[in-house]
């Protein structure tokens, strides 16, 4: 987090009294929000309501022992975060506190209180290549100069939102390139104002662009199910709602692994500490399918696990917002994953009941909704301040109790979401992965991505998609009919139907995400996997039509081989399907 | 350290009193009754003159004349290696007659968070000889894996077993001097006489007890104490693993009492409840339990921790099972069906899950088609589960030759792969083996799951043969 000089803390004020991370105070001069630092040990907070001479104060570290009477100092600044290269390839707390530094710093495996440390390193040089001269008039935001930050991103170094009225324009009257700290100045325009790679921003304000527009290209995922039939575009936004143990992470992995964005920041945020232990050993061995560069150049890590202080917890999503608007700003597309946001909102729940606030529904503060569409309002495709495109497409994990999706998180997150992935428990339970159920799961951008995968894969992508759908749908209706009177009571043409359904849910739908092939599947292969299951569907149906019964079409050699093209290598999946395609042609042909 | 007479209220587990120096939150209040008796408790919430003190032992016999003593810290537990073959009651005072501990240090009962950046991710495959864990839901060392249950089942047996046989296989072959020693750290709360009785005979028996430290909460001892005793047991876990190179097996039991104890000071503080009457911040709460489990980046011990609860109703939805699951890597369920039906250990693979299973298994590991093989198996045994409803409507003659064969797989994958006794100790090439015999009874094609090579090399063909021959 941004870290405030001694010289900033101004007046002190009395702790008046502790329960768990809420901690009043009297006689503090602090404004709403503003950073303090709690008793003997400095314990870091923010003031969250004031009230006559007394200040509220939610504590982001472990409370135990600190008593009234301790002294409180206000840092006078607004809960920052310090925005700058070297953010990649790191792994914050919730108050973007490095966990590499920490644990320097406090020798030990386990969190010490009271350590503080600012967010970039600032000791650290890094090259800088200007990208303007000396005499161009620059506004703000404009990007005065790059630095390599990692081997797949560029830095860029911009003129900060503040530094100019928005349409003023400042001359750059020095500008030199080298070698610098993420302090030094890099650029000095004619106003005064000194550019430098470090920008400060307080957490819980957007960072402003100049328009918002509609999404238009999808954020491909390499998950068969979303690309093809729910997909998500760059700039919007997803629920994962499902109960544990039904794949939410998984699937969020699988996005921060394989989906195309730029940038990734993948927020833990009241989860287990191991998986982000995982992320953390897997992601620099694995290779971006995009760049070949290990996966962790592109990505930021924010972990706030669950038994990390709650008040932090509460903080980690706005943390990784405003890092995610930073890459935005630069013209990146960033992808953001919150898992989970259930425990956002049940932090927000705790604070607000130590606050003795009017609960809203089951207990969670009466601003919950508010606070969920201000967050997902954030993402969005925009028009930066520098004029390029940038967008942050964010993807929120529900947890509801008992898995019951009608509880408030859930209900007020999808008013606000245009994508909802619902898990399913009983799919989890049948290891059909990812247990996305297809019958309840929506994409309301489905529609205005269709030119990008016709343009870009196949002509007929939405009609495929539609059979698919169709199929299923049939299904669906006829196993109704199968739990009364079981399937051979069904005519035959139907038990076909259930036959290519069971094609599709095993070989489309079903995505094994820890096979080293099948967890990443491009649209090319997603798309040729379903054309293979639609052409044993027209060579069995015309089979069937021709009189060969349903048995003998089920056993047809070929066809379980359609189960094996997800685990084919990209390379050689197209001929394999070809490879199917005929000998079911042929196997089925025979038989007539 | 001062003393007040000042108790201005008492309520339910809580005392409230009026004190004239700054008292830290959490800290350690000793309360002596007028009677002479001292009970022990923790600061709830500090203010300006007055704080509120949750009691451990109970409120009874407390009154306005009883004494309150600040001890100025906050609860610590003296740890040592002596500790080991120890019992303890529910506070950390030894009760089994033996010399007094001296402790090599005390630590704050409220353990620190481990540094995600610090952790070593779990993936060494414990084999705990039961197929329906090993074969479906593998273990690995530094897992918190708990076992959802309901009051009647025989949960406490399936511990004891896992207690009893679990090893790592690599190193017993390997040399014994290099591997660190296996210690349990049993915690119970609020179980009874005779249950805690069933785990310290079997303790006693297998000589377990010589490396166990037990710590105990009957029934009958105060609710309280319950929040503290995972405490203790975990800081003691956390010494051994994390100081002493010990890998530790932590058995908290039952964790539903813990929680019905937290619902109780909740509702004695007068908290808004959350979910069914328990707190809001009950999540938050266990994960500082559950989340003392793991591996440490550098260091040699372990702590893997296997919390057993009873979910009131057999209901997996209810806020105790539901907040642990979300906080847990997976869950074994034991199966009120099933134990009737007389399978022993009754454990329902399909709602089971191990999240650490697929980094500890596979080849090298424990065998190259364990993965396929435990896919194979839940995919067919859903098919078959399935099947049995329609099975009573429609009547075996109705459903295809297939669908036959998956309603006989079911049957004796229950018979032959989770069915064992509590006394059979299978190694993971068995469990496989047994995987394997059962697989072969469907046809090949129907076997989507698993690799061609594996079919070629595993697959039995005589078997199925053997089974259409039957019909
Ligand atoms: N796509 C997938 N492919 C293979 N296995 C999967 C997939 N998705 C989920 N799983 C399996 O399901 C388990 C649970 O998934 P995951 O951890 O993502 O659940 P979750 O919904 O995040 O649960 P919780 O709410 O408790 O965090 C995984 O450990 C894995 O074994
Ligand atoms: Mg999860």
């Amino acid at each position: 987090m941004s870290q405030a000089t001694e010289s900033d803390v101004t007046e002190d004020g009395v702790i008046e009294s502790v329960s768990g991370p809420v901690v009043k105070a009297v006689d503090l001069d602090a404004r709403m929000n503003d950073v303090v630092y709690v008793g003997h040990e400095g314990l870091m907070g923010e003031v969250i309501e004031i009230e006559g001479n007394l200040t509220t104060i939610q504590v982001y570290e472990e409370t135990s022992g600190v008593s009234p009477g301790e002294p409180v100092e206000s840092t006078g600044s607004p809960l920052s975060v310090d925005l700058g290269p070297g953010m990649l390839d790191t792994i914050y707390d919730g108050v973007q506190r490095p966990l590499d530094v920490l644990e320097e710093k406090m020798g030990s495996a386990f969190l010490d209180r009271g350590v503080d440390s600012p967010g970039i390193d600032l000791e650290r040089t890094w090259e800088f290549t200007p990208e303007v001269e000396e005499g161009d008039e620059v506004s703000r935001g404009d990007v005065v100069g790059t630095v390599p930050e990692t081997e797949s991103i560029d830095h860029k170094v911009m003129v900060p939102p503040d530094a100019l009225e928005d349409d003023e324009t400042a001359e750059v009257v020095s500008i030199e390139s080298g070698n610098f700290t993420v302090t030094e100045t890099v650029a000095e325009l004619d106003n005064g104002e000194e550019v430098t790679m470090r920008q400060e921003w307080p957490v819980r304000e957007q960072r402003p662009t100049k328009n918002k527009y509609t999404p238009r290209t999808p954020l491909v995922s390499g998950q068969r199910i979303l690309d093809g039939l729910f997909p998500i575009a760059k700039g919007g936004t997803a629920a994962i709602p499902g109960p544990f143990g039904s794949g939410k992470t998984v699937t969020q992995q699988s996005l921060a692994k394989f989906s195309d964005a730029d940038i990734v920041v993948y927020i833990g945020c009241g989860e287990r500490g191991n998986e982000m232990t995982e992320v953390i050993d897997d992601f620099p061995e694995l290779p971006d399918p995009q760049t070949g560069n290990p996966l962790m150049a592109r990505t930021c890590l924010i972990a706030n696990t669950s038994n990390m202080p709650v008040a932090a917890r509460e903080s980690c999503i706005y943390t990784g917002i405003t890092i995610a608007e930073f890459y935005r700003d630069m013209g990146y597309d960033v992808a953001l994953m919150a898992d989970s946001t259930s425990r956002w909102a049940e932090a927000m729940r705790e604070i607000s009941s130590r606050l003795e606030e009017m609960p809203g529904e089951e207990g969670y503060p009466a601003y919950l909704a508010a606070r969920l569409a201000q967050f997902y309002e954030r993402a969005g495709y925009y028009e930066n301040m520098n004029g390029t495109e940038g967008s942050i497409t964010a993807i929120g994990a529900v947890s509801p109790p008992g898995g019951d999706f009608s509880e408030p998180v859930t209900q007020n997150t999808l008013r606000i979401v245009k994508t909802f992935w619902a898990l399913d428990a009983d799919l989890a339970e049948r290891r059909h992965f990812p247990a996305i159920n297809w019958n309840e799961s929506y994409s309301l951008y489905r529609d205005q991505l269709d030119d990008w995968f016709v343009d870009n894969v196949a002509d007929d992508w939405p009609e495929l998609r539609q059979w698919a759908i169709d199929v299923l749908d049939e299904e669906d209706e006829l196993q109704e009919i199968v739990q009364l009177v079981g399937k051979d009571a069904l005519p035959e043409d139907q038990q076909l139907t259930l036959e290519v359904a069971r094609y599709l849910r095993e070989a489309y739908l079903q995505q094994n995400g820890l096979d080293e092939v099948d967890r990443y599947s491009p649209p090319e292969k997603t798309y040729r996997i379903l054309q293979g299951i639609k052409s044993f569907n027209d060579e069995a149906f015309e089979a069937l039509d021709a009189g060969v019964p349903v048995e003998e079409i089920q056993s047809v050699e070929a066809a379980p081989r359609l189960n094996r093209i997800g685990t084919t290598p990209d390379d050689e999946a197209d001929e394999f399907v070809s490879d199917i395609e005929e000998s079911l042609a042929e196997q089925l042909r025979e038989l007539y | 350290m001062k003393e007040y007479k000042t108790i201005t209220e008492i309520s339910g587990p809580l005392v409230f009193a009026e004190v004239d120096e700054p008292v830290g939150y959490d800290e350690i209040v000793e309360i002596e009754t007028p009677d002479g008796t001292t009970k022990r408790g923790q600061v709830l919430e500090t203010s300006d003159g007055l704080v509120a003190i949750q009691v451990f032992e109970g409120t009874t016999g407390i009154n306005r004349d009883a004494s309150v003593k600040f001890i100025g810290e906050t609860l610590q537990m003296p740890v040592t290696e002596d500790l080991l073959g120890r019992v303890l009651d529910g506070s950390g005072r030894p009760i089994d007659d033996g010399p007094d501990i001296v402790p090599e240090e005390r630590r704050p009962i409220v353990g620190e968070a481990i540094n995600p950046y610090s952790r070593e991710y779990p993936e060494e495959f414990i084999q705990t000889g039961v197929s329906g864990i090993d074969g479906m839901n593998t273990l690995v060392r530094g897992q918190k894996l708990p076992i959802f249950s309901s009051s009647g089942l025989p949960h406490n047996d399936l511990a004891l077993q896992i207690a009893r046989q679990a090893t790592v296989p690599e190193e017993e072959e390997g040399d014994e001097e290099g591997g660190s020693e296996f210690a349990v750290i049993f915690g119970a709360m609020g179980i009874t006489a005779e249950e805690a009785n069933e785990f310290m005979e079997d303790f006693e028996r297998t000589g377990a007890l010589e490396r166990s430290v037990v710590f105990m909460n009957l029934a009958d001892d105060p609710a309280v104490e319950r929040t503290v005793t995972p405490r203790l047991a975990l800081t003691t876990a956390e010494y051994l693993a994390f100081d002493k190179g010990y890998h530790v097996l932590v058995i908290l039991t039952d964790m539903t009492n813990y929680c019905e104890a937290l619902r109780e000071i909740g509702a004695a503080r007068e908290e808004v409840p959350g979910r069914r009457g328990y707190p809001g911040y009950m999540y938050t709460n266990l994960a500082t339990i559950y989340e003392r489990a793991g591996r440490i980046k550098g260091e040699e011990g372990s702590i893997t921790q296997i919390p057993i609860l009873t979910m009131p109703s057999n209901d997996i939805t209810h806020p105790i099972p539901d907040l642990t699951g979300y906080i847990t890597e997976g869950q074994i369920i034991v199966d009120p069906d099933l134990n009737s039906k007389g399978v022993e250990p009754p454990i329902n693979v399909l709602p089971s899950l191990s999240r650490l299973m697929d980094d500890g298994i596979g080849e090298g590991l424990t065998r190259g088609d364990h993965g396929d093989v435990s896919d194979q198996l839940y995919a067919a045994y859903a098919e078959g589960e399935d099947l049995r409803d329609l099975v009573n409507i429609v009547g075996r003659e109705a459903l295809s030759e297939r669908d036959n064969k998956f309603l006989d797989f079911a049957e004796r994958f229950e018979r032959e792969f989770v069915e064992q006794g509590f006394d059979a100790n299978r190694d993971i090439e068995e469990t496989l083996d047994v995987g394997w015999d059962l697989l072969s009874m469907l046809p090949k094609q129907a076997l989507n799951r698993i690799g061609e090579e594996y079919i070629e090399e595993y697959y039995q063909e005589d078997e199925a043969e053997a089974v259409t021959a039957d019909d």
